[in-house]
């Protein structure tokens, strides 16, 4: 049988890949936003192995808002992205400095 | 190894691959498609879990709508491919410190000293009439409703958002204002100037 901890590892060794995606794409934002998606992705599986271990139904629903609350927040994302591309004509992290922070 | 189990890691490894692949892809189409196959090896893995309304949604929604919105924002920009690699390498080893850092350190907290079998056993699996979808529906629509309401609400948000973002007016376009069309008078187009009549040469 597929242990909890099997689980659990899986979702830590995404959760790990996509941090150190963020890290290695610093260049392309449009990557960044797909590491962003992987994370939550790796989140998700921990709900997913604790709601059928603990036989709670709970854990599906808070995996259901997060997806909700993702895909919003990857229409806006690219929405941002479009916009900042019309502007600038880049999306390099390192070029978006105008508001100097 | 029971057959249940070597499914569990012939998805793992494949999605864990794929994720490798999302992010060491130099063009972000590939990246993108290898992460639509990390979608579907994750959703396979629900469907072990018995998670099974969740698995569809997560092939629905992502595989979709947010992957085919991901590919048809790549496609409207025009990256320079050669300026936005510059720097992998530079970050490639730090990267990789604080990636094998953090998985040493969760692996000591999530392994089977403290998760393992002896501490949560497997469930049993749900009998044949179980409905995952009811169940969620039930627990969505009694338990979690005005979080429901709320989750459409963001939802609505979101595409009001996306939407006033990205519109934008062209002065330039030589379209027609129909409304201005319609409106239009005799008064507006035709000019009756008198003149005296022309004499005969």
């Amino acid at each position: 049988m597929i242990s909890l901890s099997e689980y659990l590892i899986l979702g830590a060794l995404l959760f790990v890949i996509s941090v150190a995606g963020i890290f290695i794409n610093r260049k392309n934002l449009i990557v960044l936003l797909m590491c962003v998606e992987l994370m939550l992705l790796a989140v998700n599986i921990n709900f997913v192995a604790f709601s059928h271990f603990l036989g709670d139904i709970n854990g599906q629903v808070f995996v259901f808002f997060i997806l909700t609350v993702a895909a919003a927040e990857a229409a806006i994302g690219l929405a941002i992205l479009i916009v900042l591309f019309r502007n600038r004509s880049t999306i390099d992290v390192d070029d978006l400095d105008t508001l100097k922070g | 190894m029971s057959f249940e189990k070597f499914l569990f890691y012939l998805f793992a490894a494949i999605l864990v691959g794929s994720a490798l692949m999302v992010i060491t892809r130099r063009n972000p189409v590939h990246s993108a498609l290898f992460l639509v196959l990390a979608f579907f090896n994750m959703a396979a893995i629900w469907l072990l879990a018995e998670a099974e309304f969740l698995a569809i949604v997560l092939v629905l929604v992502y595989v979709g709508a947010v992957m085919v919105l991901f590919l048809f924002v790549i496609m409207m920009l025009d990256i320079d491919l050669a300026t936005v690699r510059a720097g992998f390498i530079k970050n490639l080893p730090v990267g990789i410190v604080v990636a094998v850092l953090m998985l040493v350190e969760m692996v000591l907290v999530l392994g089977p000293k403290h998760f393992g079998l002896g501490k949560y056993a497997a469930p049993e699996a749900a009998p044949a009439d179980y409905n995952n979808t009811a169940e969620l529906g039930i627990s969505l629509f009694t338990q979690h409703l005005y979080a429901l309401e709320i989750a459409a609400v963001i939802l609505l948000v979101a595409m009001i958002a996306a939407i006033s973002l990205t519109l934008r007016k062209r002065p330039d376009s030589k379209r027609q204002n129909v409304t201005h069309q319609h409106m239009v008078k005799k008064k507006d187009r035709l000019k009756i100037i008198k003149m005296p009549a022309e004499e005969k040469g």
